[in-house]
């Protein structure tokens, strides 16, 4: 690996001794990167730079916002007709949330698709999981602070979730309200938490790119990198894509920003909270609507809640279901439809759950719920038995550059040590 | 070091008795930090409230607030107490009888929280739906209660709570 060489002479200072710079360098700059990654490669970057739009756009509405039940709704309607550009950073905020779930729920996606989750990237993927959970734990309680009807109807429903755990459920329930209901001494911790949580999935995104540098990405083709000439260097290639991609992102984000600000979110939360009517049809933000879902397809609170949890749980054995030595769908014929038939599943059990939980509804919950276990508790691994995969490439070099290509793939063919 | 026969040496015992030790003083620590989110003291202190069940007609229900919850209370009518006391209780997911549910059969004083996931559930005003046992219908899940607040059908577990609560005069109820 080459050091790098720096011109200005207060960097080389700097570097020699602290060397941040050289360690950007290996990472960001020559960071050895498979060159036929496509444009689903580009939500992983995209998902770290809306952490930051976050985290940007929630210190400033902290600066205005007050976590007090008789002055919450009030302190954000006061961001939204008062505080300069307060209703822009409100909405970049909200928006953004629901942007977040779609650019990492594309990122899983990818990843489903492409086997990624697959040796040696096994910790990198269950991190992942990890940070979605921490992601959806975080805009729960953020959902929470404007205090209108949703956020303490929505609040009192999950939070009544642990009350099905036997025996100390109850206790649990208490000891997260604070009180005997979702009262101030809840707001006031889901802020306090919802400030720290964002911070926290900083550090995690961390370790899963510290986990992502041990092996490299992996590519549309789900084989190895075999040397140099598999790969290209991160910049400017990937920068330079990556830009693009955040800049599409962008024009989408404003579009919604500025012309259709409410349209994710529901208008009962603009009215103020009242813990003695519950709005006649209750739904959370749309990106708990699959898991909703899955809750109410079971009769039974206990399972209902089990279930739930279980279906975003299973995604930590992932790994280990799926056994098949083959990475990329491309060469799974069967897997290929499956994952086609699994992306209907999840986007049927999202709209159900938006749905009232009566009469064919609940029939299909439980279909839709049957078979997303289905897929992975069965379906995964008795492919892995019985599905025979096509055959694979070379390598990543050879489908590109064909036999024309022989002489420059086979110059500089030694593999590359990593870092 | 002496070493024992066993291959143990003073200092394995040292290292396991200073892990246990410190692990120990961690758990005790632990212990403020997890309990400084249960109920405070002052929010503990609200938790009695009285009302007067003179003004509540027969047929009529009113809603009152005891600890930030609603409690339903309901003057039933001669039949929805028929109805309730005739139920079979192998009818029951939570088999309970009307009079365990009540002081005076005609007033009927309930947690109006749902004991699946907490909402409120529809059936204190006259135009509410009442749910398929003409007691109270939850919305959100879609559980139904019947005129002693019984779970029928649906995805809550208990019947709807009654809270504690007596009667300090002939007309005035205490919850709590
Ligand atoms: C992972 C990153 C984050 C996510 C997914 C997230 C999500 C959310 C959501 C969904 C809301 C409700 C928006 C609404 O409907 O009004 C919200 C509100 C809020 N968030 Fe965040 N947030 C994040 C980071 C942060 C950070 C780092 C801070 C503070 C430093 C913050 C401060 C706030 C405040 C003060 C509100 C209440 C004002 C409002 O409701 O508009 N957020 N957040
Ligand atoms: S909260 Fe009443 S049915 Fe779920």
């Amino acid at each position: 690996m080459s050091e790098p060489k720096f011109n200005n002479s207060l960097i080389r200072w700097i570097d020699h001794r602290l060397p941040i710079f050289t360690f950007m360098h290996h990472e960001m700059h020559e960071y050895p990167t498979p060159k036929n990654l496509n444009y689903w490669w580009n939500f992983g970057s995209l998902a770290g730079i809306v952490l930051v739009i976050m985290i940007m756009s929630g210190i400033v509405l902290a600066m205005h916002y007050t976590a007090h039940v008789d002055h919450a709704f009030q302190s954000v309607e006061r961001i939204m007709r008062d505080v300069n550009y307060g209703w822009l950073v409100r909405y970049i905020h909200a928006n953004g949330a629901s942007f977040f779930f779609i650019v990492v729920y594309i990122h899983i996606f990818r990843g489903l698709y492409y086997g990624s989750y697959k040796a040696p990237r096994e910790l990198l993927w269950m991190l992942g999981v990890v940070i979605l959970i921490l992601m959806m734990a975080t805009a729960f309680m953020g959902y929470v602070l404007p205090w209108g009807q949703m956020s303490f109807w929505g609040a009192t429903v999950i939070t009544n979730l642990f009350s099905a755990i036997p025996l100390v459920g109850e206790s649990i329930v208490t000891l997260l309200w604070g009180g005997f209901s979702v009262d101030n001494p809840t707001l006031n911790r889901f802020y306090a938490l919802h400030y720290l949580l964002p911070f926290v999935i900083v550090g995690v995104v961390v370790l899963h790119i510290v986990a992502l540098h041990r092996f490299g990405s992996n590519n549309p083709l789900g084989i190895d990198v075999r040397g140099n000439q598999d790969t290209i260097s991160f910049h400017p290639y990937y920068t330079v894509k990556d830009a693009f991609g955040l800049g599409v992102f962008l024009i989408l984000l404003s579009a919604v920003v500025f012309f259709l600000p409410n349209s994710m979110g529901h208008p009962d939360n603009y009215i103020p909270a009242n813990p003695m009517v519950t709005p006649a049809h209750i739904v959370p933000e749309w990106y708990f609507l699959p898991f909703y879902a899955i809750l109410r397809a079971i009769p039974d609170k206990l399972f209902g809640v089990l279930a739930m949890f279980a279906a975003i749980g299973v995604l930590f054995i992932l790994p280990w279901l799926d056994r098949s030595p083959v990475r990329s769908a491309t060469f799974r014929p069967i897997y290929k439809v499956m994952f086609w038939v699994f992306l209907f599943d999840c986007v049927a059990l999202t709209w159900l759950g938006a749905k009232p939980a009566e009469g064919i509804y609940v029939i299909l919950s439980r279909l839709f719920t049957a078979y997303y276990f289905f897929h992975f508790l069965i379906l995964l691994p008795a492919l892995s038995i019985f599905e025979t995969p096509r055959s694979l490439p070379k390598s990543i070099g050879k489908p590109v550059l064909g036999g024309g290509g022989a002489a420059m793939a086979a110059a500089p063919a030694a593999p590359r040590e990593r870092s | 070091m002496a070493d024992t026969n066993e291959g143990t040496t003073r200092r394995d015992f040292i290292h396991v008795a200073s892990a246990t030790a410190g692990a120990l003083g961690v758990a005790c620590v632990a212990w403020p930090f997890i309990d400084q989110m249960n109920p405070a003291a002052d929010t503990l202190a609200l938790s009695s409230t009285e009302f007067d069940v003179s003004g509540v007609e027969e047929g009529m229900a009113v809603t009152i607030v005891w600890r930030g919850k609603p409690v339903f209370i309901r003057h039933r009518t001669q039949k929805e107490i028929q109805e309730a006391t005739e139920v079979k209780l192998d009818d029951l997911p939570d088999p309970q009888v009307d009079s365990d549910r009540t002081t005076r059969p005609e007033m009927l004083v309930l947690l109006g929280v749902c004991t699946h996931l907490g909402c409120v559930p529809l059936g204190q005003s006259a135009t509410d739906p009442k749910g398929e046992w003409g007691g109270w219908f939850c919305p959100c899940h879609g559980s139904h209660y019947d005129t002693s607040g019984r779970i029928r059908k649906g995805p809550a577990p208990t019947n709807l709570a009654v809270p504690p609560y007596k009667y300090i005069s002939d007309s005035v109820i205490k919850i709590g």
